[in-house]
Order: structure tokens, then C-alpha cells, then sequence
């Protein structure tokens, strides 16, 4: 945990150098977000590099998604909220097409740590 | 069972056709690689034996003649005996003897289906599978499904296949061989294994453009699962009473939906696409496409195009994001 919460933090200052934004998911593991997004078949719906088969056009293409000012033009991209959103959009957006999806809060976080580090 | 067992002639199920056909690959395989070196060995000895002392008129009768004729003699009779109790074909005395020469004992062999016994019509269809099961002699509308077959496990199943487009072929490596689905032809194949599992088919008979997404499944339970299960599919569906799904109903209905599948107990009785009526409980969406969740229900309603182009299915663009969500939730209830 104390690792874990120094690599957060060396995250932050690395940006704060930068000077540009990088949005890091606490508890998420993009590697094992892609493996996750692979099983629950996100790409039905959606476009996701990365991920193989992932083409769907039904909803919007994830590629780059730390650019997108808004999550579903409503909620501002910070982590906590995509967290919350890719398990359970309706709850954000009533009336979204993204039905809620069963998937652990470990896989949530998993998923949108693995959007975030789409370039 | 993981993903490259689901599906592979190297782990055919106990007690099935495939267990056979695997062991007569095994004979063959070694049999002529044995055979081939031992055909090297004799052209290096020769190549540089300076002088051979052989009889070169044994080598030729013997190895050209003698060892081939009989090898080939007993291969033909094992393919044969294995043919046949792959086919459960009512074996006669001589076969059955043929049969014990080669160690097919009665318990390996696919007894031919008493009568009485479970029959299931498929046919093969660009690019799904229509799957129904024969409860009575003669009617085939009381249990529909799709891209799935449940059998109990320890019984001889039998399927009768057929095509109602171009040629496919049903093949689930770890069960039996492949049988053509020939249009205006039924094709036998009787399936068994005793163990309870997944098993995973395609179409082995190139098809059209989504061959290769047109996927089954066979899930093999005890007897006691599978009457649970029938009884279940012969259940029709009553209009629901819940809010949420009854605007799912609603919206199966405001659509096109109704026009190509059926939903046995509601108005829908569209023959183009799969059957609905349980389509909840199954493994897959579209032909062992997707894993059937919400998620997956709803994007392949609004997109199947996308996930495989050129299917039957059109994408519908009547929806709202509300709709979308309850037509899914109300399907996903369905099982």
C-alpha cells in the first residue's frame, strides 16, 4: 500500500513537472483493465485499441479518453466518476444506451485506469 | 475447463465418438512415423553399406509387398471398426467381431438411440444454428433455441442436420467428426460422452462471410439438470408485470423485432432468426459471437452490424438510451 500510494504520488509530481494532467486511478492496474475489458466485451459497443475485436460503433470510440473533458458530456473525466460510470452509467446519465454492468470494483477501477492510459 | 479445451480434437470428452477418433489418430500418426524411419534407416544402411548382403528379392516381396498389404489390411478394418462405433450403427455379429479384434469394447462403442430416445433437429443457417428438440415424435415447436444444445450426459443424443441456405458442416472437436449440413438433405450424427461440460463447435464448411463467427455450444449435464433445464424451455413467457421490463416488452414490440424471431406465449412468432423465448439462459449471443450479458445484448440490438457485418440482422436506430436499456433488461430476463 505504501508503495503503492508513493508511485501515486510520484505520478502527481511527475506531471506537476510536466505541467500536463494525468488522471491515476487508485487501486487500478491497466493491465489487468485491457484483460477485464477483453472479457466483458466492452467492444461491442465501443472502439478500444488495444483490445482485439473491440469495434463496436454504438457507442462513442475510447481512444484517448484522458482528453475528453466530459464523461457522456455531463460529468467532469476525473477518476472517481469514470470508476463510477463504466459500472453503472444510468446512475450518472438516466438516459444513457450504457446499461449498468456487473463487474467487481476492482475491475471497475482496472477499466478506467486502463481508458486513462489509451494515448 | 479452459478456452483451448473447449473446443480440440487433443482433449476429445470421455465416452464420446471423439475419444475414438483421437485414438485411431494416435495409431496412425506414430504407425507412420515408425514406418517412416524405419524406411530412412534402410535407405542410409543401403547408401552406405558397401556390400549388401541382404536378398534383394526378400526386401522388395517383403517390404514392398508383404509388410504394406498386411499394415493396410489392418488399418482398413480399425478405421472401419472405429467408423462404425462412431456412427452407432446397429452393429451384426461379424462387425461386432471386428469390433473386439480391435478393442472397441461394448462400453467405447455409441450404441444406435433406442427408440424413444433424444433427437434434436438442427439447421444450419447463415450464420447461426436452429436448434430444436423432437419431446414427441413428430413435434418439433414445443422446445426452440439457438447456437446451443444441452444433453444429458451417459445417453446417446441424436442430431438430425440440415441447411436451409448453402452447406455447413457441424463439427464440435471434442464430441464427434465433422457431418455436413447438406440443403435438401438430413444428415445423421449421434453424440454421447460422459462427462458434464462445455464443448465448444463451429461450422467446418465454409459458409459465407461470417464463417467463422458461427459458433455452438454442447452442454452436457446429468439427467436430473437437463429435465430441469427442458422443463424450464418448454415455460413460455407471460407479458410482465414490472415496470421496467414491461417498457422492455413494450419496446420488442415497437420495433422490428417481432418480425424475424418468435417469443413463444407473446404475439411475436417471427421464423427469420433465432427463437427468444429463453434466450437469457443461454452461453452466447449471435452464434457463439459474444458472452451473453446486458452489456453484449444491448450492443449487439443496436449494432450487430458492426460486430458481424453482413449478418441478417439490420441495426436499429428506433431506440432511445432508456429503451435500449429495458428491450435488454427484459431479454437478459428471459431464461
Amino acid at each position: 500500500m505504501r508503495a503503492l500510494s508513493s508511485v501515486v504520488a510520484f505520478a502527481f509530481v511527475a506531471c506537476a513537472h510536466e505541467g500536463g494532467y494525468e488522471p491515476v486511478v487508485s487501486g487500478g492496474d491497466a493491465k489487468r483493465g485491457r484483460q477485464a475489458i477483453a472479457e466483458l466485451e466492452c467492444g461491442a459497443c465501443h472502439q478500444i485499441p488495444g483490445v482485439p475485436g473491440a469495434w463496436g460503433r454504438v457507442g462513442p470510440p475510447l481512444a484517448e479518453y484522458r482528453h475528453n473533458v466530459y464523461i457522456a458530456g455531463k460529468h467532469p473525466n476525473v477518476p472517481d466518476v469514470l470508476v463510477r460510470f463504466v459500472r453503472d452509467a444510468p446512475s450518472l446519465a438516466p438516459d444513457t444506451a450504457m446499461p449498468a454492468i456487473e463487474m467487481s470494483d476492482t475491475q471497475a477501477r482496472d477499466v478506467a485506469a486502463y481508458l486513462y492510459s489509451l494515448e | 475447463m479452459s478456452e483451448a479445451r473447449l473446443q480440440s480434437v487433443l482433449h476429445a470428452a470421455p465416452g464420446s465418438g471423439a475419444e475414438l477418433l483421437s485414438e485411431l489418430g494416435i495409431v496412425l500418426y506414430v504407425g507412420a512415423a515408425v514406418t517412416f524411419v524405419g524406411v530412412i534407416a534402410l535407405v542410409l544402411h543401403a547408401t552406405f553399406t558397401r556390400r549388401l548382403r541382404a536378398s534383394t528379392r526378400a526386401w522388395v516381396v517383403g517390404g514392398g509387398i508383404v509388410f504394406p498389404a498386411i499394415t493396410l489390411f489392418l488399418l482398413l478394418n480399425y478405421s472401419i471398426a472405429v467408423g462404425s462405433a462412431v456412427s452407432a450403427i446397429d452393429s451384426g455379429s461379424a462387425l461386432r467381431l471386428l469390433l473386439d479384434c480391435f478393442g472397441i469394447d461394448s462400453k467405447a462403442r455409441i450404441p444406435p438411440p433406442a427408440p424413444g430416445a433424444l433427437r434434436i433437429h438442427v439447421v444450419g443457417k447463415q450464420w447461426w444454428w436452429d436448434v430444436r428438440y423432437e419431446v414427441r415424435r413428430g413435434d418439433t415447436n414445443s422446445i426452440v433455441l439457438a447456437n446451443e444444445l444441452r444433453v444429458p450426459v451417459d445417453e446417446p443424443v441424436e442430431l438430425l442436420l440440415s441447411s436451409s441456405d448453402v452447406i455447413h458442416s457441424f463439427w464440435v472437436p471434442s464430441l464427434a467428426g465433422k457431418v455436413d449440413m447438406i440443403p435438401g438433405r438430413t444428415n445423421r450424427l449421434v453424440i454421447r460422452t460422459s462427462e458434464p461440460g462445455v464443448y465448444r463447435g463451429q461450422c467446418a464448411e465454409y459458409c459465407g462471410g461470417q464463417h467463422a463467427l458461427m459458433a455452438l455450444y454442447v452442454i452436457a449435464q446429468s439427467r436430473a439438470d437437463f429435465e430441469t433445464w427442458l422443463e424450464r424451455q418448454a415455460q413460455s413467457v407471460e407479458a410482465p408485470q414490472d415496470a421496467l421490463l414491461r417498457s422492455g416488452y413494450d419496446a420488442f414490440f415497437k420495433g422490428r423485432c417481432p418480425e424475424c424471431h418468435a417469443v413463444r406465449g407473446t404475439p411475436a412468432n417471427g421464423v427469420g432468426g433465432p427463437d427468444l423465448t429463453h434466450v437469457g439462459s443461454r452461453h452466447s449471443l449471435a452464434a457463439g459471437t459474444l458472452r451473453n450479458h446486458i452489456g453484449t445484448l444491448a450492443g449487439w440490438i443496436a449494432g450487430p452490424q458492426d460486430i458481424k457485418p453482413g449478418n441478417a440482422m439490420p441495426d436499429s436506430e428506433e431506440y432511445t438510451g432508456r429503451e435500449l436499456r429495458a428491450l435488454s433488461v427484459w431479454l437478459e430476463s428471459l431464461e
